[in-house]
């Protein structure tokens, strides 16, 4: 490496500087306190664990994104985490409470690949699950906390969208896909590839109702009046199906009723993480920005293959995207110069300022500096023998 | 507040054949894009404007949100992966094949093949089906050149008439890669907060493709009540 290439961070990884570090702290607080008002308990997983519980129950992409290295200790294979969705199913299988259990998590994960604009390989990752409940209830609470989230992070017309991965799930298994043909449709529905739908559709051995229902699934997208078409196009589709679609319509009645001027888009071609998602999924976009901001759903199965199947549901988000897209400015930090000499009445003072979370910010001896510079709007000065706070003359 | 929305059309045949097109669905750009050197490109709906891009970065622009809509042929979306896009509509302009071709007068080739190409992931994927490993030479054109000089055995490219392959002294072997046309490609969040003024304009297109083929458009008549309603 040249010298001066030394200051050069790898591609996707980056730093915080003055004043987004304290941008992103303050939001960081800010969404800690939201999630413990909800009820959402704080877990801290840990930022590497053998790889086998790290991918567990989740699919090769994630195998793909997760950076691997031996550990000296057991010989075993270490994953550093690359999403902490895992974990946290993880920990709430290990403790085996039968009880409702909301966790909330915030921290720094790490992918080979970046996948978002600007390819991001270390995401803050913030998000919350609840464990233990089945009704769609508990998706609309996830959901909700989801959009007040992005609300406290400051961002401006968001729209939701929602999807049930069920329904295609129901279909492809009524109509005895095999498992190669599921996945080429599953790869061309996600592209709303209409023509190559057709294609293969019309290759595969189908009665003409499944081969409507399933075509219909990549048009069936737009505002909430798509779930009334859904539910007369699939209404000879089995009952699970129509099972799946009678909870979408519920969840967006509810967010409806809670959220009254909030866009809605259904889509029920939406097959986000479809291998490891058993129920709704739903995402949120901000005009400006071409992929989700936050995205979620049900996983009921993933706790199985720790031991405790129970139902879950969550959602997560980048704070860095969420600081990147937030509207919100803060005013940039003021704080009081002090004189550095010597004097246990100027100490007192300062400690008491200091106590009050006032920010002080000491003069060195030798060192020129500028109270404006520094950010102060305030001097500490000396008058008939009493420190007192003084307003900071420009002139003076 | 109108939503506008971006197309991004590449420079080049896909442009020439998607004017026409978009003319016919009643969209014409206000300033010529062969004299402009304009990138951005006005037309007569205020809320529908063109950008005009390289081929093989449509996929890009549409991907990230640049642009809402592009049209970007089906070989350049194989090679590039056209992920997180929706592609809904087939636009039946710009076919080609995509081809291997090799010397007329080449020998049999023991051992691993030296292919020239520009669509390195295609042609990787399309002989590790077949079982084979082969050695890919990324090119960024004249291809025809590479197994003359002895720079590779075969070479990959897309076919249109054949004409260039044949004055060089190159066959084409049956059957092709890959069927390639354009296809219009649509960004995921753009289809999700713009739907409505999205869909009119895969509507339109879509009618005038029909058109063109002479067939009802793409056979779906009878969800056709549905699918535009809120257009």
């Amino acid at each position: 490496m040249a010298i001066d290439d030394r200051w050069l961070l790898p591609d996707g990884i980056e730093e915080l500087l003055p004043p987004e570090a304290r941008r992103l702290e303050s939001l960081r607080q800010a969404l800690l306190s939201l999630y413990d008002s909800w009820g959402y308990e704080q877990v801290i997983p840990p930022f590497v664990e053998f790889l086998e519980s790290l991918l567990t129950g989740t699919g090769n992409d994630l195998d793909l994104q997760t950076f691997k290295l031996t550990d000296q200790l057991s010989g075993r294979l270490l994953g550093v985490r690359a999403d902490m969705t895992p974990q946290v199913a993880r920990i709430d299988a290990h403790l085996r409470r039968d009880a409702l259990t909301r966790f909330c998590y915030m921290g720094t994960v790490l992918r080979t690949r970046g996948d978002g604009f600007g390819g991001s390989r270390s995401p803050i990752q913030v998000g919350a699950e609840l464990y233990g409940h089945d009704g769609y209830e508990s998706d609309v609470e996830i959901l909700r906390l989801m959009l007040q989230t992005l609300a406290v992070a400051g961002l401006a017309e968001v729209h939701l969208d929602l999807g049930h991965v069920a329904i295609y799930r129901g279909l492809a298994r009524q109509a005895a896909l095999t498992q190669e043909q599921e996945r080429l449709l599953f790869d061309a529905l996600q592209r709303k590839a209409l023509p190559e739908i057709q294609e293969q559709l019309h290759s595969y051995t189908l009665g003409t109702a499944m081969r409507e229902m399933l075509l219909a699934l990549a048009e069936l997208h737009g505002g909430e009046d798509v779930l009334d078409s859904a539910a007369y196009i699939l209404r000879e589709a089995p009952r699970d199906v129509q099972q799946a679609l009678a909870t979408l319509r519920q969840t967006a009645a509810a967010v409806r009723r809670q959220e009254p001027d909030l866009p809605i888009h259904c889509d029920l071609a939406e097959l986000r993480g479809y291998h490891y998602h058993t129920g709704l999924v739903f995402a949120a976009y901000v005009p400006g920005y071409g992929q989700a901001v936050a995205k979620g759903g049900r996983y009921d199965g993933i706790a199985r293959v720790f031991g405790h199947a129970r139902p879950a549901t969550g959602f997560s988000a980048d704070l860095r995207t969420l600081l990147a897209l937030s509207a919100t400015r803060e005013a940039s930090p003021t704080g009081i110069f002090a004189p550095e000499q010597e004097d246990p009445a100027l100490e007192h003072c300062i400690a008491a300022l200091r106590r009050n979370g006032t920010r002080v910010i000491r003069a060195l001896p030798g060192a020129r500096a500028d109270p404006l510079e520094l950010g102060c709007d305030r001097i500490l000065s000396k008058h008939d023998g009493v420190w007192r706070v003084e307003p900071l003359n420009a002139d003076s | 507040m109108p939503q506008i929305l971006t197309l991004a059309l590449a420079k080049g045949r896909i442009l020439d054949e998607t004017l026409p097109l978009l003319a016919a669905a009643g969209i014409h750009p206000s300033i010529d894009p062969d004299t402009s050197r304009q990138l951005i490109l006005p037309t007569n709906h205020r809320e529908i404007r063109l950008v005009v891009v390289r081929s093989s970065d449509v996929s890009t622009y549409v991907q990230y949100g640049g642009a809402d809509l592009g049209v970007a042929g089906k070989d350049v979306l194989l090679e590039h992966g056209g992920e997180g896009l929706y592609e809904p509509l087939d636009l039946h302009i710009a076919r080609c094949r995509l081809m291997l071709a090799k010397r007329i007068d080449a020998d049999k080739i023991h051992g691993r093949l030296r292919i020239a190409t520009k669509y390195a992931n295609i042609t990787r994927r399309y002989f590790a089906t077949q079982g084979r490993q082969v050695e890919i030479i990324k090119l960024y054109g004249s291809m025809e050149l590479a197994p003359l000089v002895g720079l590779a055995d075969y070479i990959v490219d897309v076919v249109d008439t054949g004409n260039t392959l044949r004055a060089n002294g190159l066959v084409p072997i049956e059957p092709p890669l890959a069927h390639s046309s354009a296809r219009l490609v649509i960004n995921r969040a753009a289809m999700k907060m713009k739907h409505a003024p999205i869909k009119a304009l895969v509507h339109g297109l879509g009618k005038v493709v029909a058109a063109r083929q002479g067939q009802p458009q793409l056979q779906r008549t009878s969800q056709q009540s549905w699918s535009i309603s809120d257009a």
